[in-house]
């Protein structure tokens, strides 16, 4: 066991000053490309209104889901609206609920486990005991309740999605705390009158990182998926406005006469999520300070 | 351990206990009337306010609450609105189904994730480690009724291979039941083994830097024992917690993949449920699973002291 | 490995040498029924199963006539406030009870007064069912009412056995015994309902399988995969856009129906908080707003085709269909007109869409539609049980709201639009069209009723409390091995000569 305290105790060496980091995720060939697909959708996203694409919501009955084809290069869907252009605005509302959820959730979820796990007690129970019974409600409840009192919209279903992906952050967190908590290095620090606030900041947080930056890459793309299950509910991107995952639920229904309808949010939410995982990857490895070039 | 486990399971009663007023209390919150959904078309307010009397609904909160607690102690778990069945024989039906399912995907998920993790980040940077990160999270963005639909179109419609749906429980025909079994356990293990598989890598990535892993390594070992024996093992943190999380959302049930291969598990019937208003079935299986979840916690929070002993004390 | 082998030549064995195989007819459904009791049952999918396992006193024919079943023959009295009914003999209930006029009276007293009965407000009518005889029962009426055979050919006339249901009560519905070719043998929520054959049926002849399976499976696209693969032998709703490939399929048979149902917009008229806006007052702009829906285009585009524009409650097919009032065609020059008439050029309205896919669809068809003549419609997507709360208490503008439909005329429109009508959330009332209505009631000839819908439908065509827009088609497939299948408008499926090799 006492291996186990030398190598954690090699994790905290002094965290990388910021410009180490940055100089290393800039020469990280992969993180750039992620950072480049990520880039990419970002933009499409916000010059939307600009770009030379028909109104996501005009219909034609005479279109009906329609293959790719030169005037309309992702084919149409079910109602004869261009899938081109659904696309480019759904990345609005999609990487919106992917993003901002998440961010929502490590935002809240992390602290609290970090409370959680390293002062324990009775805290600690309360803490996990409240996330017990986050986790044994079904998602579906909170979801139709925060409809029907906050009413429908896109805030709302980031706030759902945030909620219910706390418990994972909230117990990835701490049970990386409890691991590191009993180390020497701690101890030491805490006996050399060090402030809970400066442990945790500077010898804690550091090593329970890279879990919390996989997970958090690995949540969008559930965030995103789960935006289309509120948008059913009345949470969410409300019809006829696009968002992926409410095309792909829509596509549902016609995977054998209209594939392209499921493939296309199909393939952008699999580049964003290979996107933001390895631009996570880069910066797992920026910050680790055994890492060297 | 004993003594610390006995504490632990005793600690879940007011946990229960916190859950299920949540739960109770839920009946308030959600719009929708019960008894309006199932009078159906039957409009008589005779026959709605009959239900509501009958269900209790008219009672303040804490007197249902008190009877239900009181049938729950007595092993009655009340009676499925919609169907009149008793909600402790939908559990009794259902838990092993749920369990089967659970279980199968867990271990699918494990089998492939762990590996490859622990092989992409050895080979890190390598043509292996892009090839398995990318496989990893194209598991995890294909959303489940894609990937269901598509297997069933596959391997039931077009090779044969395996049964479309419908569940066989194991007690009966085992081949059959692993069979129906295959292709949605296959479904969840595949989206829960890209998550095992990133958080295998990047644990993996952290401790093969370790001073611990390079004393081992000049000690003369073999790499496989190294990497196995010895950086594994401290790795598995996140890798515990997340398993456990995970467990215990399974064994809550999977709704699409259960209504896309047609398995009575868990998931579908709580969704069923909550938009039927069937409170009684809601709140018994919400029970269930809190269960599922506080072992699950407990059982992640034991393998930490496993993993580390010097966390004992401070449990 | 050798237990194994040896096992398997065992059943190979048993399977060669043992009698024929029994046959089991595994039927996929769209949803998990509720309680197996007609009486307390409110869904769809509940007749279906009923239709296997409860004969009615009497049934319907595939062009909706009413013919004997349990009951042989029948006379209404000369002023219609009585129904006597002859029995059919030797007749035994699952359990062995017999049927007899005795039992009728229990079960028609069940069905009115079981305090969870569902069953109440379509029995409304019947004051009092006496036994005439061993085999004659009285229906004595309050007033004259038409629709009561059709109603005795629906869930009201499906006899169960007194024996059981004086034994079980509310338990019947997880053991229930009937008079039908097949008897209940286990449930397993969600994941099946098996019957059996019932060797005692008085009908047995026509019943050509052992056991029935029903298989819940939501998911259409699911359903008919697991028909392809042949997991199941007959499927019910699939879906429209799914018709081409199931008759293109050299596998499977094709069947449907024309539905005696309708999907439509039910407006709040004076419900509570919803009322009160422009388009619940003027009924211009109702109208200017079914003008602006091109129901043929919106038929193509989210069902291919496969269902029937419609503007009432019958389809057009129907022979209770008003020919004087056909489907209006699409006319937004009409519609801005009839805005100006009422004094807006633009109407802001909210659409309450119940949360599937395909209401999703029609929703925003409609919202594109609706949008040349200057309406803004807003959807609103919500789960049912939110949605009907919201709709009783008059909480909605416009409702998307689909009826199954039943065999008399009557009971798709009386509960919806009469002042009192059970089911009237539009809270829409006019005393001249509540005396149409009970003149409808009050007949049993069939020209002098539809004299009295058609009227009716003159003061609805001009009020809209109720904008129709299409009939939906049942449609069945089925794997070839499976002969003898005859299609109902009322969806339902009935085994009687259904056989497979």
């Amino acid at each position: 066991m006492t291996t186990m305290a030398a190598e954690l105790h090699g994790v905290v060496e002094a965290p990388p000053s910021e410009n180490r980091t940055w100089k290393k995720l800039r020469s990280n060939r992969s993180a750039l490309f992620g950072f480049a697909i990520v880039f990419f959708f970002v933009a499409i996203a916000a010059l939307a209104p600009v770009l030379p694409i028909p109104d996501p919501t005009a219909t034609n009955w005479g279109l009906v889901r329609k293959a790719p084809s030169a005037a309309h290069w992702l084919g149409t869907d079910e109602l004869g609206r261009d899938l081109l252009s659904r696309m480019v605005w759904g990345a609005q509302a999609s990487l919106l609920a992917g993003v901002v959820s998440v961010f929502i959730t490590v935002a809240i979820g992390v602290p609290i486990g970090l409370v959680a796990g390293y002062f324990g007690g009775w805290l600690d129970q309360i803490i996990s005991r409240v996330t017990d019974a986050l986790l044994a409600t079904p998602f579906l409840i909170l979801a139709i309740a925060l409809a029907a009192f906050l009413g429908p919209s896109l805030t709302n279903a980031m706030l759902a999605i945030g909620l219910s992906a706390m418990p994972i952050f909230i117990r990835l967190t701490r049970g990386q705390v409890l691991a590191v908590k009993t180390e020497d290095y701690v101890e030491g620090a805490r006996a050399i009158g060090l402030g809970h606030f400066r442990i945790i900041m500077r010898y804690i947080l550091p090593n329970v990182f890279s879990p919390i930056l996989v997970q958090s890459t690995l949540s969008i793309a559930v965030a995103i998926i789960a935006e289309a299950s509120l948008s059913f509910l009345g949470l969410g991107q409300q019809p006829p406005a696009p968002s992926w995952g409410s095309m792909l639920n829509v596509a549902k229904d016609f995977l054998e006469q209209a594939p392209w309808m499921a493939m296309w949010p199909g393939i952008a939410i699999f580049l964003v999520v290979i996107g933001f995982n390895l631009l996570g990857d880069g910066l797992r490895d920026a910050l680790d300070p055994r890492e060297t070039e | 351990m004993l003594r610390y486990i006995g504490k632990r399971l005793l600690i879940a009663i007011p946990t229960l206990i916190l859950i299920s007023i949540f739960v109770f209390s839920l009946q308030k919150l959600l719009p929708g009337d019960p008894a309006l959904v199932m009078a159906g078309e039957e409009r008589d307010p005779k026959v709605i306010e009959y239900i509501r009397e009958k269900y209790r609904f008219n009672d303040p909160l804490p007197y249902q609450y008190f009877y239900w607690v009181n049938g729950v102690v007595h092993g009655d778990f009340g009676m499925s609105l919609r169907t009149n069945q008793p909600v402790l024989t939908l559990i009794e039906q259902k838990l092993p189904v749920t369990i089967q399912l659970a279980l199968m995907s867990m271990i699918l998920a494990l089998l492939i994730g762990i590996p490859t993790g622990i092989l992409s980040a050895v080979k890190k940077g390598t043509v292996v480690d892009y090839i398995a990160n990318i496989v990893a999270l194209s598991g995890l963005s294909i959303p489940n009724f894609w990937l269901g639909i598509m297997l069933i179109l596959l391997v039931s419609v077009r090779l044969h291979w395996l049964p479309a749906s419908g569940y066989v429980s194991p007690f009966v025909d085992p081949w059959r039941s692993f069979a129906t079994m295959l292709m949605p356990s296959f479904v969840l293990g595949s989206a829960i083994s890209s998550a095992f598989m990133r958080h295998t890598r990047s644990a993996m990535l952290s401790v093969l830097k370790s001073d611990y892993v390079r004393t081992a390594r000049a000690k003369g070992l073999t790499e496989t024992i190294v990497v196995l024996k010895h950086a594994f093992r401290n790795a598995l943190i996140p890798i515990v917690t997340l398993g456990a999380l995970i467990f215990g959302e399974l064994l809550a049930g999977a709704v699409l993949t259960e209504q896309i291969f047609t398995i009575p598990g868990f998931g579908k019937l709580i969704v069923d449920a909550v938009f039927n208003r069937d409170y009684s079935v809601v709140q018994g299986m919400v029970l269930c699973t809190a269960v599922a979840f506080i072992v699950m916690n407990l059982v992640a929070d034991v393998l930490y002291v496993v993993l580390n002993p010097r966390l004992r004390d401070t449990l | 490995m050798k237990l194994k082998s040896l096992a398997f030549a065992l059943a190979i064995s048993a399977a060669l040498t043992g009698p024929a195989l029994a046959t089991d007819l595994r039927i996929g459904i769209g949803e998990d029924p509720d309680a197996l009791d007609p009486d307390q049952s409110r869904t769809f999918v509940g007749e279906v199963i009923f239709a296997a396992m409860c004969d009615k006193l009497v049934n319907i024919t595939p062009d909706l006539t009413i013919i004997p079943q349990l009951a042989t023959d029948w006379n209404w009295s000369g002023d219609g406030t009585e129904l006597t009914m002859d029995l059919r003999k030797g007749v035994t209930f699952q359990d062995g009870t017999p049927f007899n006029a005795q039992a009728v009276v229990d079960n028609i007293d069940r069905s009115q007064h079981l305090p969870e009965s569902r069953r109440k407000s379509e029995l409304t009518s019947v004051k009092s069912v006496e036994a005439a005889g061993e085999y004659q029962v009285k229906f004595n009426l309050s007033a004259p009412d038409a629709t009561l055979l059709a109603t005795l050919a629906a869930r009201s006339g499906a006899m169960m056995s007194p024996t059981a249901f004086k034994k079980d009560g509310l338990d019947f519905a997880n053991h229930p015994v009937c008079a039908g070719p097949f008897e209940f043998k286990s449930r397993v929520q969600q994941d099946r309902i098996v019957l059996q054959k019932y060797p005692g049926y008085w009908d047995a002849d026509k019943i050509k399988v052992d056991t029935v399976t029903y298989l819940p499976i939501p998911d259409a696209t699911v359903r008919l995969a697991n028909l392809r693969s042949g997991d199941l032998d007959i499927i019910e709703r699939v879906a429209p856009t799914d018709a081409q490939s199931v008759k293109d399929d050299p596998s499977l048979t094709y069947a449907d129906a024309p539905g005696i149902g309708y999907q439509g917009l039910t407006i709040n008229i004076n419900n509570g908080t919803g009322a009160g806006n422009p388009f619940a007052k003027s009924n211009l702009l109702r109208q200017a707003f079914s003008l602006s829906i091109d129901r043929d285009a919106l038929n193509q585009v989210v069902f291919n085709g496969a269902y029937t524009p419609g503007n009432q409650p019958a389809s057009p097919k129907s022979p209770w269909y008003d020919q004087d009032l056909p489907v209006p065609a699409r006319d937004v020059a009409k519609a801005e007109a009839l805005m100006k008439q009422a004094g807006v050029d633009r109407v802001d309205l909210q659409l309450t869409v119940p949360n599937n896919p395909q209401s999703m669809q029609l929703a925003q068809v409609i919202q594109s539609m609706v949008a040349e003549s200057g309406f803004k419609l807003n959807i609103k997507a919500t789960e049912f049980a939110t949605m009907l709360a919201a709709q009783t208490a008059g909480d909605y503008q416009a409702d998307l709201v689909g009826w199954s439909g039943y065999v008399d005329p009557d009971a798709n429109l009386n509960p919806f639009v009469t002042c009192n009508g059970g089911i009237n959330d539009s809270k829409y009332c006019d005393p001249a069209l509540d005396k149409l209505m009970q003149a409808g009631r009050a007949s049993t000839d069939p020209a002098a009723r539809k004299k009295a819908y058609d009227a009716a439908r003159v003061i609805l065509d001009r009020d809209l409390p109720l904008i129709y827009l299409y009939h939906p088609t049942w449609i069945w497939a089925m794997g070839k091995k499976v002969t003898g299948f005859v299609p109902y408008p009322d969806g339902l499926i009935r085994l009687e000569g259904v056989s497979k090799s």
